[in-house]
């Protein structure tokens, strides 16, 4: 069914783009008129906008390379579905676009509890929208990836 | 090197034509290094003349914030003098080879106060003019990870395993498929040369749910 397919490529993009825009965007702590991390931090005084590269701490880039191996395996789970969707034998399933798309639901996740957990605590920082966007992400594309378990191509 | 050094000789010899000889001192311009660590401070010099006997090297060092300079070591009639009673008491060691005009100092067991300007100054007589070079040290508590060296190593050594995984997983499937292992492959195998053949017109691939067993 036309339809299906439809739905579950839109799902794929979807999560995609939100991978995307939570990784590239540098505005996972906000608080005042600073915004932090994940790779710049910039500050608007009177004077205009500043901005200097995130810390090297250990954790921040350890949140940074989670999220870019989960926006590149969504992107793998893309094209792997795409060829499985022409390739698959009839009957079969998804495997390598769930295994996939799984790994980057985890690769996220952990990216995001890494964050909450190590971010430093300060009354005045909140988090940002693409932090909130990141554990958005996370169930969205575990759901997509148990989606593309259950799938298969009709006989 | 010895371009350069010839060139910039030549340049002091422009710029004063009275005074053909002057005496051209090297060291480092910055110097990181670890508390508790060791530290080489190189000095060497270029002189037109030959290394003479009554060759001399001096270090002094002057903190980071103060304006006073201290002397702390001294090589003159082919002897070294170590600094003993002031900061670098027992920590101070000649480890340079005047003969080859190296000038060069070991400061042991680094400590946050030793952050400052050391400043070598060298004289081979009968070429004595010259100006002083100095180096700045900065020690440190732990030296710094750049940024990105995890991100990349953790990023390198996922994709490593993720294409060493996929090459074990076709490299297995192919020696199935020679019949040099016998492994029962399961049903759901991937592809089969012969079911991809099936695409005349371009209609979308059917896909259906099927719902848990």
């Amino acid at each position: 069914m036309l339809l299906i397919l439809l739905g579950v490529l839109v799902l794929h993009l979807i999560i995609l783009i939100l991978l995307i825009v939570s990784t590239a965007a540098s505005a996972w702590s906000v608080g005042g008129e600073r915004t932090t991390d994940l790779w710049y931090n910039c500050m608007t005084n009177n004077g205009g906008y500043h901005c200097k590269p995130a810390s090297n701490e250990d954790w921040i880039q350890a949140v940074q390379a989670l999220m870019i191996l989960s926006v590149l395996f969504c992107f793998f789970s893309l094209i792997a579905f795409v060829y499985q969707l022409f390739r698959l034998v009839k009957g079969g399933r998804f495997f390598f676009t769930a295994i996939f798309q799984i790994l980057a639901s985890v690769f996220v996740m952990c990216g995001a509890i890494i964050y909450t957990v190590m971010s430093p605590d300060d009354w005045r920082v909140e988090f940002g929208y693409a932090y909130i966007l990141a554990w958005v992400a996370f169930p969205l594309s575990l759901i997509s990836g148990l989606i593309y378990i259950v799938l298969r191509k009709k006989e | 090197m010895l371009t350069v050094l010839a060139l910039m000789s030549v340049a002091l010899l422009g710029i004063v034509p009275e005074q053909t000889e002057a005496i051209v001192i090297y060291t480092g311009w910055e110097r990181h290094a670890l508390v508790g660590s060791d530290i080489r401070l190189a000095c060497s010099f270029f002189s037109w003349r030959w290394t003479s006997e009554d060759v001399t090297f001096s270090w002094t060092y002057r903190p980071d914030g103060s304006r006073d300079s201290i002397s702390i070591f001294h090589y003159t009639g082919g002897a070294a003098y170590v600094d003993n009673k002031g900061p670098f008491m027992d920590r101070l060691e000649f480890v340079g080879n005047p003969s080859r005009r190296d000038g060069s100092i070991l400061i042991k067991n680094l400590e946050f106060s030793d952050n400052g300007t050391f400043t070598c100054d060298a004289k081979n007589p009968p070429d004595i003019v010259g100006r002083p070079s100095s180096v700045r040290l900065l020690v440190f508590e732990k030296v710094p990870i750049q940024a990105g060296v995890i991100t990349g190593a953790i990023i390198g050594v996922v994709l490593g395993l993720l294409i060493l995984i996929v090459a074990i997983y076709y490299l297995m499937r192919f020696l199935v498929a020679r019949r040099v292992f016998s492994i029962n492959v399961s049903k759901h195998g991937k592809k089969k040369k012969e079911g991809s053949q099936q695409k005349q017109l371009w209609t979308p691939p059917p896909v259906t749910l099927y719902p848990l067993p």
